[in-house]
């Protein structure tokens, strides 16, 4: 028991470093992506390259003055970053980093839970986010931060019904909701992606929408709403909207890692005769690698692609998306009938 | 009662741990960043911010509808789609048998969401 609580807390206090760690280079890595594409530097005058301006900007954040509007409602005010960084940060619980590793004989699992409702408690987490929002939007007592919420949060709703739709397909075909077995199960080159290919765009799609990225970025949309939701936020409430978009960010490549692109598998791995736990190690780098290709996926999509309209917005997530993921789970369910029925 | 108990310290506890962690950290940065940051409130700083101007009003007028029909159609489908995922977790054992039922069950929700369609609950540019 003492070991068990043990190694669970050493887990999660690495894996919420890292999540941070990752979330303050996603910024940086953001911004020399953007310079690399319009063909400009960056920012490169703290430390060698600019690697150290996530610091510099972490340590303006908490020097800043923390300007409550006068007629706010602060309590709300408060709260609502805090909220929206506590759903972003906790989402992580049910991801599998790796295979369990072995010391002596204690045995460690790379995943801090395995709850056999993995995918509905990741739902239900970022389904509590849209409150950090609203709370924020709404308390801030402001034109632009109270419409930047609405879009916010009835865009996040829209998109959540696509996304949980998109997964029926994949659920039917793995008959689990547990993250660790779907990520099992996929060893090897058996990824749930080839499988289940519509299913996967209409996932990212929706994640897109959920995270506020563009092509769907409305709810702050500069030219329109100045910073949406956040308008009236200064200091550390800044911080954490922002950087619990990085994080959310950071959680639905994962979620995608591990649902569609295999988790820690790595194909051919297991037949160069290594040291178990050199394999979970090497998987578990082979896991950050798939992340990191979404992060950068991300940003790339963000240079590419122009923000849609609102109706635009809503029209492809209710007349587009929902369709095409129920005709996916119809498609799936009489393959899967058909393959039991013949034996192929 | 020993279920209960297994599940309880495999599962809960360590969502218990994480959320503890993500706690302390997020009042311990907003405590800092109060007590670091300077504190000099004048009345024009405090005014909530309307592109320089002064501002028009209060904030919390009534909305579009629009935004609230769209949220009450979210529950109603959430709801629906909360159905299908029991559904989809046993879909090989319930067999042929069950994808049809489901399949009646799609079919009601799909005509009640064209239905919705149609009455132009979604039309955003009017």
């Amino acid at each position: 028991m003492g070991g068990f609580l043990l190694s669970k807390t050493i887990l999660i206090v690495i894996i919420f470093v890292i999540t941070l760690v990752i979330a303050m280079y996603s910024t940086i890595l953001e911004r020399k992506f953007a310079a690399w594409l319009q063909d400009r530097i960056g920012p490169n005058r703290t430390g060698p390259g600019g690697i150290l301006q996530p610091l510099a900007d972490g340590v303006k954040m908490f020097m800043k003055e923390e300007i409550i509007p006068a007629n706010a409602h602060k309590f709300l005010f408060i709260m609502g970053p805090m909220l929206a960084m506590t759903t972003a940060l906790m989402a992580s619980v049910v991801i599998p980093w790796g295979k369990s590793l072995k010391i002596g004989d204690f045995v460690m699992d790379l995943q801090v839970a395995d709850l056999n409702i993995g995918i509905l408690y990741v739902f239900g987490v970022v389904s509590i986010g849209v409150y950090g929002i609203m709370i924020g939007g709404w308390a801030s007592n402001n034109k632009f931060s109270l419409l930047g919420a609405l879009r916010a949060s009835s865009q996040m709703i829209s998109y959540e019904l696509a996304m949980s739709l998109s997964l029926v397909a994949v659920i039917m075909s793995t008959g689990t909701l547990s993250m660790g077995e779907i990520a099992a199960q996929q060893s090897g080159w058996h990824w749930n992606v080839f499988t289940q290919p519509l299913s996967f765009i209409i996932f990212i799609i929706c994640a897109f929408a959920e995270t506020n990225r563009t092509p769907f970025d409305l709810p702050e949309c500069e030219t329109e709403l100045i910073g949406g939701y956040h308008t009236e936020y200064s200091s550390m409430g800044l911080g954490f909207y922002l950087f619990a978009e990085y994080i959310n960010m950071f959680i639905s490549s994962a979620v995608m890692a591990t649902i569609f692109f295999g988790g820690y598998n790595m194909p051919f791995l297991d037949q160069l005769g290594l040291a178990p736990n050199v394999e979970a190690l090497i998987g578990t780098a082979f896991f950050f690698g798939k992340i990191a290709f979404f992060i950068l996926f991300f940003m790339w999509v963000r240079w590419t692609i122009p923000r849609f309209r609102y109706d635009q917005l809503m029209n492809l997530g209710w007349k587009v998306m929902i369709p095409l993921a129920l005709v996916n789970i119809l498609i799936t369910g009489s393959v899967l009938i058909l393959r039991d029925h013949f034996n192929f | 009662m020993m279920i209960f108990l297994v599940a309880f310290t495999k599962y809960l506890i360590p969502l218990i741990i994480q959320l503890l962690v993500v706690l302390g950290f997020v009042f311990t940065t907003v405590a800092a960043s109060q007590y670091l940051g300077p504190k000099r409130k004048t009345a024009g700083k405090l005014e909530s911010f309307e592109s320089g101007l002064d501002a028009v009003g209060n904030a919390r007028v009534p909305f579009s509808v629009k935004y609230f029909l769209a949220a009450i159609l979210f529950v109603l489908f959430d709801v629906e789609i909360i159905f299908l995922y029991p559904w989809a977790v046993n879909f090989k054992e319930l067999g042929w048998q069950g994808f049809v039922e489901m399949l009646m069950f799609i079919v009601f929700f799909t005509l009640g969401f064209f239905y919705v369609l149609k009455k132009g609950a979604l039309k955003w540019d009017d």
